[in-house]
């Protein structure tokens, strides 16, 4: 709520204009910068393979990969489904189990002391030295890599919820106790509201990961598996010196990779634009 | 929503706590408080001047109930209920998620009552602080004195016995701080209710309350209370009168007075 001199007309100086300008400017090419660079990018690739005639058995041009991607639309995109659906289940159910175990140990110390070690460890053990263990002793395909997908993608859920959930303002808190309320009330009204911000970022670190773990257990699982997912075309594409599908199927993983981060982006914003410090625009 | 017509006198009034010999110590060996002794009646303004380890928040805490004496009794006439007490804090401490309606409705809220049910009490809470048109705004969109605005809306929301309030206006800037010192008064005036104010500044004390209890430091405790006897309403003309420069040098000269204790008691 500015209060401008109603008599005088609007004073625009030249620093003003300079700044309106550059703003501007900067409006367009955040859009325009990065996809004149990546066009760039691909038609260099695309160069470097014609003027030195590689064959595409080592690399394949963008022509060649968009033509494979076009040509075996079928079985990639019946594998992109494989993919997907493990990536998805797997980021649910991190969620789920991420906040539930950060909701237990905020409300229990002692919980928190028993079971924080079992978390640490299980997220620092690399997933691809614990997979083939996963899959002997797990019998069901689909279960074992859901397994570590998860084993992947749910640590950043849980401590980061867990560091929102302790993060509530300590007079706010005081607040809640001098108005008596259950601790039930405080985890809902008070201690979620405050996660919520911590949670969304792990919710995006988590994203990528789910897929990564996706993929990394597609590929211990490797062809004996039910394999139908992308990463397992990759292999077996590599096997067959298919190189145009490897690069294919690579591309359907990246593109994945960049949705499933949009998604999470797009989720943070609309919960949080209102309200909170990071997606909220300054002015000057 | 009916208070009495005014405040009586000082020396008129109904007791409203009592505070009896109470000590706190922290961790065995560190006293916070020591034997502090202080009637609060209904309608007082009560100051608590210090320096800072006076022990003037613990007294407020102990008051509050979120923490208990280590000896002595806190007891309040008819018991005390939840919503006989309000509470604001130096900082506005507001909900940054909640809408200024939604945050001046927590205390009912943690009491069940749906945000519909207590409307009236809110838009009166909200009217008494002169934010009316803002109950839809969120945190952010506030100015650090409307902030401490709705921070008090949401104290005063019950109705309570007892209003409680931790140095609110120290990190404002000093117009702003004339201006909601004004305003407290006023609705002190409307709504005849009863405050301990916290504060590190004699001017202030002087201007608000009615009681100032000055407090040493190491071990905290009452050194002396100064009575404030000019009359409300106190406006703009009050700050800058003779009286209240009188007033202003005799909390001061207490207040010093103090502080010397502490000295002497140090270097002893």
């Amino acid at each position: 709520m500015s209060t401008t001199d109603m008599n005088m007309a609007p004073v625009v100086d030249e620093e003003e204009l300079r700044y309106a300008r550059a703003q501007k400017r900067e409006k367009v090419a955040k859009w325009v910068l990065p996809v004149v660079v990546i066009a760039l990018a691909i038609f260099l690739w695309d160069r470097i393979v014609v003027w030195n005639n590689i064959p595409h058995y080592i690399l394949p041009g963008p022509g060649v990969v968009l033509e494979t991607l076009i040509k075996d639309w079928g079985m990639l995109s019946s594998a992109l489904m494989v993919t997907l659906k493990i990536t998805l289940a797997a980021l649910a159910v991190a969620v789920i189990g991420g906040v539930g175990l950060a909701i237990l140990f905020t409300q229990s110390r002692y919980f928190e002391m028993s079971f924080y070690p079992f978390a640490v460890i299980l997220q620092v053990t690399p997933v691809v030295s614990i997979a083939p263990l996963i899959f002997i002793y797990v019998d069901n395909r689909l279960a074992a890599l859901l397994l570590c997908a998860w084993i992947v993608a749910f640590f950043p859920i849980l401590s980061n919820t867990t560091l929102g959930l302790n993060s509530t303002d300590h007079n706010l808190r005081d607040l809640y106790k001098i108005y008596g309320a259950t601790r039930w009330q405080r985890l809902r009204y008070l201690q979620l509201p405050t996660a919520l911000p911590y949670f969304l970022g792990g919710l995006r670190i988590a994203g990528g990961l789910s897929l990564i773990g996706a993929v990394v257990a597609e590929y211990v699982a490797g062809t004996g598996g039910i394999g139908s997912g992308l990463a397992f075309r990759i292999l077996e594409a590599g096997y067959r010196l298919n190189i145009p599908r490897m690069f294919a199927a690579l591309l359907l993983i990246a593109a994945t990779g960049v949705v499933i981060f949009t998604a999470a982006s797009l989720l943070s914003h609309a919960l949080l634009h209102k309200w909170h410090e990071s997606a909220i625009k300054r002015e000057s | 929503m009916t208070p009495p017509t005014s405040i009586p006198p000082m020396g008129q009034r109904a007791k409203l706590l009592d505070m009896s010999n109470v000590d706190k110590v922290f961790n065995g060996n560190v006293v916070a408080l020591k034997d502090m002794n202080l009637t609060v009646n209904q309608g007082d303004f009560i100051s608590l001047l210090g320096p800072s380890g006076c022990g003037k928040s613990t007294a407020l805490r102990l008051i509050s109930g979120l923490m208990r004496p280590t000896s002595g009794h806190i007891t309040w006439d008819g018991g005390m209920k939840s919503g006989d007490l309000g509470v604001v804090f130096q900082e506005p401490t507001l909900m940054p998620w909640a809408t200024v309606e939604q945050n001046v409705w927590l205390p009912f809220r943690l009491r069940g009552k749906s945000l519909v049910q207590v409307q009236d009490e809110i838009m009166w809470a909200l009217n008494m602080v002169g934010l009316e048109k803002f109950q839809k705004s969120y945190p952010r969109e506030l100015s650090g004195g409307m902030k401490m605005r709705v921070s008090i809306a949401r104290a005063l929301v019950t109705e309570p016995r007892l209003i409680l309030m931790d140095e609110p206006f120290a990190a404002l800037d000093e117009i702003t701080r004339h201006k909601l010192n004004n305003d407290l008064l006023e609705l002190r005036e409307k709504l005849k209710c009863t405050v301990i104010f916290v504060t590190h500044s004699v001017f202030e004390s002087v201007f608000l309350s009615d009681r100032i209890v000055v407090m040493a430091a190491r071990p905290g405790r009452v050194s002396s209370e100064v009575t404030v006897d000019a009359p409300y309403p106190r406006t703009e003309e009050f700050r800058t009168s003779a009286d209240y420069a009188e007033l202003c040098r005799k909390a001061s000269d207490a207040l010093h007075a103090a502080m010397n204790e502490h000295g002497a008691r140090a270097s002893a």
